[in-house]
């Protein structure tokens, strides 16, 4: 009697496990966690840019699991770290599409390797959004079907600058530049679209990467009739450009790069940095732009939210294109209509494809960065107006328009 | 160009000039009492400057001593380069010592880089920012410093040269090392007495320098290269014949910019200041041979 007792409490029990694992096993197959990758430097050269895209990917996953995840799906982001290498970047893109099977990925930080990554990621036929500067990662438009990206480029950031200078009717420019890369690039990019906004570069003077002085360039502007100066570098060259205005006193306005938006520029140029003006992303004057700027939500609510979890003043820019392409990945997300991609390679391919057509339609989406109208000929589709002018006040960033 | 606008490219060359100037004394120095060319010669510019910075603005000593102190770390660290560096491989032939001090200029950076970052910084001005009007043209007060420094330097070193033993000594090496042996100066005191004070005028080049032109842990690459240039066309010989070389260089450069001759704008500055250096080199190879044979 023991024993059947014994046999009997045994066999209810395997029951019980058999109808628990098969219970588990049936939610599995109705909701599916959608996986995407994430390729961050957040260690090595450019880990101040990883680190932060990092901590806000992680947060707004957190955000949307609570909130009850995509159509019920669970979100999981699968975040490799690059350190900063574009061959071990090659390589964890190869794991993310092959071993780890995301729907798509966002990242990665750096220009370099998201370039080097646009074989890979255009072999395997899955949506990428970039959160790196250069225009290159998405043009040619037909040979980057698979690739988008966040953060402006050189053209918007010159686009506002002309903008802001055509409305106060400024006409005649000088533009002084670096001779290597990201000069190079913003010089042609001033000398080309110039025309489009009625403005005249009357003198156009370089400096090379390591000069010290930049006054002779500047006497020469001087001797021009240029009402304002335009200055394409990082941030140690423009703060050169800026002293050395002061030392001649010109005085007429001085225009810098995106380049220019840290602390370091305004400790060397000190008082000379006062009245320079430059184009950014609003979200380091959050604070100022106006209650009616359609982004003004978007950029408190993210400034506050992840500065409630890192700390005071911990925001940057470069958080928000990542904000930025995990929204748009959510957003294509939510519109697909394929309950399982993982069932089989043509259902996965499917949904990529599917996910990469939907980001691609993406219009009037409010972000970080800016506004996106994305297009197939736009896979950037920054609308003007993205970025505010920002002024150097008493050594503070202040908006300026 | 109007007279005033020449007036300005006359006072940026000079400054700048005078720069290169205190860069290529120290390349002479080294050169005349050992006959090696010390690449790392931009390295204790940058180092001044730096150790200028770190101890005025971060460890809020007043400007004078910290001023002192960074001139006599990176003289200092010169002796300690050749210590190191180039005494023990004395022996070894010049092209291979002018090897090592490209090693040593790597390294310096590299250190450099690990301790201050890749930011760059500007100490405090010496005396305010407000520029000084000079008939047409205009000039910042720490430019007056740069020029000012210059000068004083080129001259303590010619009386320095001139009127103390071990000037004089310094200056019997570099005429003729086996005579100045038998007579008994010593030689490898010379070249430590050669690389310290060859570290320190770099130094002061660093520091004065600094608040006007900013600084950064890299920048003894292209100040390296123009004092180089300046020694150059100095000839390496005389203290003297570096200072007008390196201000020689700094006006070309200046002027290049406002000649606004064919396609010649400020992107051949560079390139200008090159070409005068190699036309110089060309020269000077054939006058070095002749030399050769003649001795």
């Amino acid at each position: 009697m023991k024993k059947y007792l014994t046999w009997s409490v045994m066999l209810l029990m395997v029951v019980a496990l058999v109808a628990v694992s098969a219970n588990c096993s049936s939610t599995e197959e109705e909701v599916v966690t959608y996986k995407v990758g994430a390729l961050f430097s957040t260690t090595g050269g450019a880990s101040n840019l990883g680190v932060p895209e990092e901590n806000t990917v992680k947060m707004v996953v957190d955000q949307i699991n609570d909130a009850g995840g995509i159509n019920g799906h669970p979100l999981e982001v699968i975040i490799y770290n690059d350190e900063t290498n574009s061959e071990k970047c090659v390589t964890l893109a190869t794991k993310l599409i092959e071993q780890d099977e995301v729907l798509a990925i966002i990242g990665p930080t750096t220009s370099g390797n998201s370039v080097a990554i646009i074989e890979t990621i255009t072999t395997a036929e899955i949506p990428l959004i970039s959160c790196a500067a250069n225009i290159g990662i998405i043009e040619p438009v037909g040979e980057r079907y698979w690739i988008f990206k966040t953060p402006q480029t050189d053209k918007e950031a010159i686009g506002e600058i002309y903008a802001y200078l055509a409305s106060i009717n400024i006409s005649d420019i000088a533009i002084i530049s670096n001779t290597s890369g990201f000069g190079a690039t913003g010089r042609a990019i001033l000398l080309d679209d110039a025309d489009d906004y009625g403005i005249t570069v009357v003198d156009d003077q370089v400096f090379n990467e390591g000069d010290t002085s930049v006054q002779s360039q500047l006497t020469h502007i001087g001797g021009t009739d240029a009402e304002a100066v335009v200055c394409w570098d990082t941030d140690k060259g423009s703060a050169i450009v800026a002293l050395d205005m002061q030392t001649l006193q010109m005085d007429i306005p001085l225009f810098c790069s995106h380049g220019i938006a840290n602390q370091a520029f305004i400790d060397a140029a000190g008082a000379t940095a006062n009245g320079v003006i430059f184009p950014a992303g609003k979200l380091i004057i959050v604070d100022d732009i106006p209650a009616s700027d359609p982004q003004k939500d978007v950029l408190t609510q993210y400034r506050d939210d992840y500065e409630v979890i890192y700390g005071n003043g911990t925001i940057n820019t470069f958080g928000g294109h990542a904000w930025d392409a995990l929204q748009m990945v959510v957003m294509a997300l939510e519109d697909l209509d394929i309950e399982d991609p993982y069932e089989s390679a043509d259902s996965l391919a499917d949904a990529r494809a599917a996910i990469r057509d939907s980001i691609e339609q993406i219009t009037g989406f409010v972000g970080i960065s800016g506004i996106f109208d994305m297009s197939a000929d736009n896979h950037l589709g920054m609308r003007a107006g993205s970025l505010a002018m920002i002024e150097i006040v008493d050594g503070k960033w202040t908006w300026h328009q | 160009m109007s007279a005033d606008q020449f007036l300005q490219y006359l006072i940026s060359g000079l400054t700048m000039g005078s720069i290169y100037a205190l860069v290529g004394l120290g390349f002479t120095i080294i050169y005349a009492v050992t006959r090696i060319i010390n690449f790392a010669q931009g390295e204790f510019v940058m180092l001044g400057g730096m150790l200028s910075f770190t101890l005025a603005v971060s460890a809020g000593l007043p400007l004078a001593p910290a001023i002192i102190l960074s001139v006599l770390i990176a003289a200092a660290i010169g002796a300690i380069m050749y210590l190191f560096a180039i005494r023990p491989a004395r022996n070894a032939s010049v092209v291979s010592l002018i090897i090592i001090t490209i090693g040593v200029a790597i390294f310096i950076r590299g250190i450099a880089g690990e301790l201050w970052g890749v930011d760059f910084v500007r100490p405090p001005y010496w005396a305010g920012s407000e520029s000084i009007r000079f008939f047409g043209a205009y000039i910042h007060p720490q430019a007056l410093w740069i020029i000012g420094t210059t000068l004083a330097v080129t001259v303590l070193l010619h009386l320095f040269l001139s009127y103390t033993m071990v000037g004089k000594a310094l200056k019997a090496c570099a005429i003729n090392p086996r005579a100045a042996g038998l007579v008994g100066v010593n030689a490898k005191t010379m070249a430590l007495i050669a690389f310290a004070l060859a570290a320190a005028i770099g130094g002061i080049g660093g520091v004065v320098m600094a608040p006007l032109t900013l600084t950064s842990y890299n920048v003894g690459v292209m100040l390296g290269l123009k004092g180089f240039v300046a020694a150059s066309i100095g000839g390496f010989k005389s203290p003297i014949a570096a200072v007008v070389g390196g201000i020689t260089l700094g006006i070309i450069e200046s002027l290049s910019v406002g000649l606004d001759w064919g396609p010649f704008t400020s992107a051949y500055k560079d390139v200008i200041a090159l070409v005068v250096l190699l036309l110089i080199l060309l020269l000077w190879s054939g006058r070095l041979t002749e030399e050769e044979r003649a001795g």
